[in-house]
Order: C-alpha cells, then sequence, then structure tokens
C-alpha cells in the first residue's frame, strides 16, 4: 500500500477540449486492473462480480467490473471510494493469489451517446457494433484509430463509455470530434 | 477485413491481433547438451509451407491471451485455432 492516500490534485485530461452534442468527456474515477487465476473467479468482492462471461461487465450499484479476459479484469468505482475499494477487494480475496493495481491516473474516460454513436466509433473501431454482436452490457478491449481503447456499451440509447489511458486522451477525443461533424453535431 | 477467431473471444476483426511466428517448436529440456547446429535450426529454422501452417497468435488489444491458429498461407483463410497447451486438430496433427 501507499503510505500516502491516493489523493493528487488531477488536472482534467480535456481542460481545453471542445465537445459536440453526444461526447461528453466523463469526470474521474477509482480504476484497478485485478488479475486473478480464472478457478478462483467466482462470486464478487467487494461489490464487483467476477464470474461474469468473458467481455462483458456487470454493475452493483456505481461499481462496474469489466471483464477483460479469462482472469483480467477492470474495475471502476467513485473516485472517493479509490481508498476503501483497494481496502475491500484485499479483505475479499483473501489468500487467493492476485494482484490489484490503482490505473485511476492512467485511464480517462468518454461517454459518446445517440442515434449515432456506433457510426462515430466505428470512424476508427473495427468491431462490428450491431446490436446484435455488440448489445448493452458487452465490454471489450479494442482499437479506435492507433489508440488501444475499452469499449463498453452501458444502456440501449446507446451509451458507450470509452475508456483510454490519459496520454491518448487528446487524440481519441479530437478523433471522435472529428468523426461526429458527419452526423452534424452528433445526435 | 480478416476475421481472426480467438478461441476465447470469437472472431475479432485482424488489427486486435499480433503474430507469433511457427507453432508447436520445443524448447530442448537441456539447450547446453544441444549442439550448436541444433540450435541454430531451432532458434532460425521455420516451416515455409504453401497451404496450412501453425502460428502462434496474440489477441494483443483483446483478451491479450496468446493461443494457436491454424491458417492456410495460400489463401489467408483460418481453419481453426485452439488454446494455448491443447493438441493441435487436424490434419496434421501431432
Amino acid at each position: 500500500m501507499l503510505e500516502t492516500p491516493n489523493a493528487a490534485r488531477r488536472v482534467s485530461a480535456f481542460a481545453d477540449a471542445v465537445s459536440p452534442a453526444g461526447i461528453r468527456p466523463l469526470p474521474g474515477a477509482a480504476r484497478f486492473a485485478l488479475r486473478l487465476r480464472e478457478a478462483d473467479a467466482t462470486g464478487e468482492a467487494a461489490g464487483f462480480r467476477l464470474d461474469q462471461p468473458l467481455n462483458t461487465f456487470a454493475a452493483q450499484g456505481d461499481r462496474l467490473s469489466l471483464r477483460l479476459g479469462p482472469n483480467e479484469w477492470l474495475l471502476i468505482g467513485p473516485e472517493a471510494d479509490a481508498d476503501a475499494i483497494a481496502a475491500e477487494i484485499a479483505a475479499a480475496l483473501g489468500t487467493r493469489f492476485h494482484t490489484l493495481v490503482d490505473i485511476g491516473h492512467r485511464n480517462v474516460a468518454i461517454e459518446v451517446k445517440g442515434p449515432h454513436a456506433a457510426d462515430i466509433l466505428n470512424a476508427g473501431c473495427p468491431l462490428d457494433l450491431f446490436d446484435a454482436r455488440f448489445p448493452t452490457g458487452t465490454a471489450t478491449r479494442t482499437l479506435l484509430g492507433k489508440a488501444e481503447i475499452v469499449l463498453m456499451r452501458l444502456d440501449d440509447a446507446p451509451t458507450y463509455r470509452v475508456e483510454c489511458w490519459r496520454s491518448f486522451a487528446t487524440y481519441v477525443h479530437d478523433f471522435l470530434t472529428e468523426a461526429a461533424q458527419e452526423f452534424d453535431a452528433g445526435t | 477485413m480478416l476475421l481472426i477467431p480467438c478461441p476465447y473471444c470469437g472472431e475479432r476483426p485482424e488489427l486486435e491481433f499480433r503474430c507469433g511466428g511457427e507453432a508447436h517448436i520445443a524448447r530442448a529440456a537441456d539447450p547446453s547438451a544441444v549442439d550448436d547446429g541444433a540450435w541454430s535450426e531451432f532458434l532460425f529454422s521455420r516451416g515455409n509451407p504453401k497451404g496450412l501452417y501453425a502460428e502462434r497468435w496474440n489477441h494483443a488489444h483483446g483478451c491479450q491471451r496468446w493461443f494457436n491458429a491454424i491458417r492456410d498461407t495460400a489463401s489467408d483463410r483460418f481453419v481453426e485455432s485452439y488454446k494455448m497447451g491443447e493438441k493441435r486438430p487436424l490434419p496434421g496433427g501431432e
């Protein structure tokens, strides 16, 4: 554990960004990368489900658990709970061998919403985002242009959440903004 | 776009993958006991068939797992993919 709480002052990665309708940078969040043996991935830990199928997410209250690989999860919670979440997960997993890395400051999130959301994402994302192939509840790591992202579909609006590394944030945001121009304000 | 079947994620676009070269090349249990000829064979010699070829692939921008796949080098068609450690399926299984 860190000796000081994870309370560094954060400056938004989108301080100067102007977003079109439908694209919205999201506020900070607590994020953790959890690696755990597949055989140990049962039930839940600290409100984060662990046993959902690969490439889906599970939400319990304001805590999201994305299963990105057979033994890899991305956990997202409220920013203020970062220290509590880390302690709760360590307690919940007990002797099960795992690694839990705080990546709250590494990632940023952008919301893409509206009837053209899938078209905007498909400007740089090669996945099939059609409802049948990428239904609500899907979450996966993929690409947007040259940047690696984690893409989740939150609801049927449709609303997508794009998680990318902070150093790619400007690129990803500008990429989406440019793609949205084609759809005349996106929504 | 070419779709590659990941044994964990299903069919995904090829951009998400990295190729790791020929599969099923066993490293000697005791490398110091291997003579130079056999060692260079292990390091550098690879098959170059026209037809079915077993390769290692990594779903680098997806689940990040390594797996093996059988690809037809002439048509670029993926015949089958299977998890690391599983036996090579037909044809020419080992």
